[in-house]
């Protein structure tokens, strides 16, 4: 498009344009030209799979956010004499994660967005690289991560499954499904979801009627004979379960949650992995000017924007936003301003997005979403909580085991 | 029979005469209408259909010209405050949000949302003259009183940008606090108060200097903080109030300009976006995108005296014969 070129000249208008600040706040470069600040992007070697091929990942899945993120910085940039670049890097199979962020850091990247598993965020945080850098997750929604395992230089931009399950139980006690038949996958993922899911029933008074698992016996996802094959297996499956009121999917390697809607047994919605999903983004929302990020980003990458780009946008946004208040020159006043008051983040979800400070997780409201639309946003109305009703979603402060060393 | 002729011609000019232009009109966001209402009455008098998510407005210096953003049709439409019918249309370039009108009214401004730019217009020729580029999602949009600068502000930028009127050129940007959504003047032009939706704050900025002077804060009782989101904002002619509105908190605050605390908060219906007064200033009336109605407020009183049901999201409200804050 030709706002991208123009945007470019625009960049070096900026320059001449902006003599005089208006806001005290941010300082132009001394010699009175732009500050320029590389951002990295890490991302993980291994693809991500869908059963829908509608919800297979493009090749640029989470890193398209973080552009879209930098070119809106960039765009304040222009007035503040500051611009933005991206440094990506996808890991190859086993390749090393710390020296992979040493490479980042020596392109100048101190703040590096990444779509890490839990492991190589672990190993790249703990380096000596990640001494000097500043983590933003956004790919990773291991309780553990911000929990016995938390460390401070990684920020949690990604909701944490706890806070995606807190969210959806919210909703379906809401509406009075209080009884809860859970299917279970057999990856150690899923496991960690269906965890999370059960201390959330547990937590608001939902119950667990009963619990099976479905174990991935490594079929074909989409095998030609996959329609005939799973219309038989499912309601075998789901048959003879106490009474429910809701079944609940923990498919986090997406090998059989999407097949539950319509072939159970029993005549119940499904929620979790499938059916009605909590996540931090979906293309269908367009509350709270919603609409104008959808469509800015859509007219740039022609596709739907997905919650691992809302997640990579707000990570490159927060980092902007640093910028913006003149406290993106090390990492350490970096991590103060998004810790202090002035802090901010708006992401259009209809409030303020903050950082909690027990365990450096973005603190943010979590959309529910049927696949087609938004049905609601948690938290909801009526789960109260003393400080902030966005901490009754996720582990709270008096629970948390995070201890920064 | 001459006689009776020209007085049917003197009564028909009564009618249509500008001092009899005592409606407010409401934007209906997702209704795609205008809603009239009679301010003698307070009573809902009509619902013209405008097009396509109709948001900003404006009208002309004699009264005579209603102009009305339509985001979804990247236009703007006339409407004759008279007769209550639209007149016609002119391209606004890409999701024209918010409008206002120089003074002397042979220009008009639009921020266009879609596009960062703050774009002008020759009224006359309706011809788009050019404009300033801005920040990411332009919306509030201020003319100072000597109609010299354009206050804009962007909302994902958070900015308020000031724009030389004449040269199109950009004066200065004000970091302000997160989304910014509207900009207002108060009447001696000395002084801008912008909302900031997601901040939770006003910013009160030096029209001279340019710089933050200082910050509005809003506590309702009963309320959370995230809750309280400033967006409209309207100073009374006297310079003496101002009423913020504060969405989804489902107030407005109202709030001495001069000690620029909060005195009252004023409970109106669902989601209150933006107000506007009544040419003799003594109803303040605001729309609320939520419960599709509009809250009539008593200046002098302080109090919510009324409701109107209006069309599908109310956004903004326009009243000829006063002047925009």
């Amino acid at each position: 498009m030709t706002g991208r070129i123009t945007r470019k000249i625009r960049a070096l208008a900026g320059l001449l344009m902006l003599a005089a600040p208006a806001c005290a706040e941010p300082q132009p470069a001394p010699d009175g030209g732009v500050q320029s600040l590389v951002i990295g992007y890490l991302r993980r070697a291994e693809n991500r799979t869908a059963i829908s091929r509608l919800a297979l990942p493009a090749e640029n899945d989470g890193q398209a956010g973080a552009e879209a993120g930098l070119d809106d910085n960039n765009v304040a940039g222009e007035f503040l004499g500051q611009s933005f670049s991206l440094a990506a890097h996808r890991l190859k199979p086993g390749e090393d994660p710390a020296q992979a962020l040493a490479d980042l850091q020596a392109k100048g990247a101190r703040f590096v967005v990444a779509d890490l598993a839990a492991a190589d965020l672990l190993k790249a945080a703990d380096s000596a690289a990640g001494a000097g850098a500043l983590l933003f997750n956004i790919g990773a929604a291991d309780e553990a991560l911000r929990e016995d395992s938390c460390r401070a230089n990684v920020i949690h931009v990604a909701p944490s499954r706890a806070m995606l399950a807190d969210a959806l139980t919210q909703y379906l006690l809401w509406k009075q499904w209080r009884k809860m038949l859970l299917v279970v996958g057999s990856h150690d993922a899923d496991r960690l979801w269906a965890e999370a899911l059960k201390r959330s029933a547990a937590r608001f008074g939902g119950k667990i009627v009963e619990e099976r698992m479905f174990a991935d016996a490594g079929g074909a996802r989409r095998a030609d004979s996959g329609v005939a094959l799973v219309q038989k297996q499912i309601p075998a499956f789901t048959q003879n379960a106490p009474a429910y009121d809701v079944m609940i999917a923990a498919d986090e390697s997406a090998v059989f949650a999407d097949y539950l809607p319509y072939r159970s047994w029993d005549a119940r919605p499904v929620a979790g992995s499938a059916g009605l999903v909590p996540t931090a983004w979906d293309p269908s929302y367009e509350q709270a000017g919603a609409t104008q990020l959808q469509q800015r980003f859509e007219r740039k990458f022609f596709r739907h924007m997905t919650a691992l780009d809302m997640n990579g946008w707000e990570a490159a946004r927060m980092i902007g936003e640093a910028a913006a208040h003149d406290a993106a020159g090390d990492v350490g006043a970096a991590k103060t301003y998004f810790l202090s008051k002035d802090f901010a983040l708006a992401a259009f979800k209809g409030q303020k997005l903050t950082l909690r400070d027990w365990n450096l997780q973005l603190r943010q409201p979590v959309l529910l979403s049927d696949g087609r639309n938004v049905v609601s946003v948690s938290p909801q109305e009526g789960f109260m909580h003393q400080f902030s009703e966005l901490d009754t979603l996720g582990l709270d402060r008096p629970e948390t085991k995070c201890r920064f060393k | 029979m001459p006689f009776q002729v020209s007085r049917a011609a003197f009564a028909l000019a009564l009618m249509t005469a500008p001092a009899l232009a005592t409606d407010a009109f409401v934007s209906n966001e997702k209704g795609n209408t205008i809603s009239v209402i009679d301010v003698e009455s307070l009573l809902l008098k009509k619902t013209i259909a405008v097009g396509q998510r109709p948001r900003g407005m404006a009208v002309s210096p004699d009264q005579k010209t209603l102009y009305v953003a339509l985001g979804d049709d990247d236009k703007i439409a006339t409407i004759d405050t008279g007769s209550l019918t639209v007149t016609g249309d002119f391209d606004a370039g890409r999701d024209p949000e918010r409008i206002e009108l120089s003074p002397d009214g042979k220009t008009l401004y639009a921020t266009n949302e879609d596009s960062n730019f703050l774009t002008f217009f020759n009224l006359e020729t309706r011809e788009r003259l050019g404009g300033a580029r801005l920040g990411v999602e332009p919306e509030g949009l201020a003319v100072s009183p000597d109609g010299k600068v354009v206050v804009a502000t962007t909302e994902t930028t958070s900015m308020a940008h000031f724009v030389d009127a004449d040269r199109r050129k950009i004066l200065a940007n004000v970091l302000v606090d997160a989304r910014p959504r509207m900009a207002a003047f108060t009447p001696d032009g000395k002084e801008v108060w912008v909302t900031a939706e997601i901040g939770g704050t006003v910013c009160i900025i030096d029209a001279e200097t340019r710089k933050i002077v200082d910050r509005v804060k809003f506590e309702v009782p009963g309320l959370r903080a995230e809750n309280v989101q400033p967006v409209g904002v309207n100073i009374s002619r006297d310079g003496k109030l101002a009423f913020v509105s504060l969405g989804p908190a489902n107030r407005v605050a109202v709030v001495d300009v001069k000690t620029r605390q909060p005195i009252k908060y004023l409970l109106v219906g669902q989601r209150v976006w933006h107000a506007a007064f009544t040419p003799d200033g003594k109803y303040l009336l605001a729309a609320n995108g939520l419960s599709n109605d509009v809250s009539v407020i008593d200046v002098a009183a302080l109090k919510v005296v009324k409701s109107i049901q209006v069309g599908e999201s109310p956004w903004e409200l326009a009243i000829p014969g006063q002047a925009k804050p």
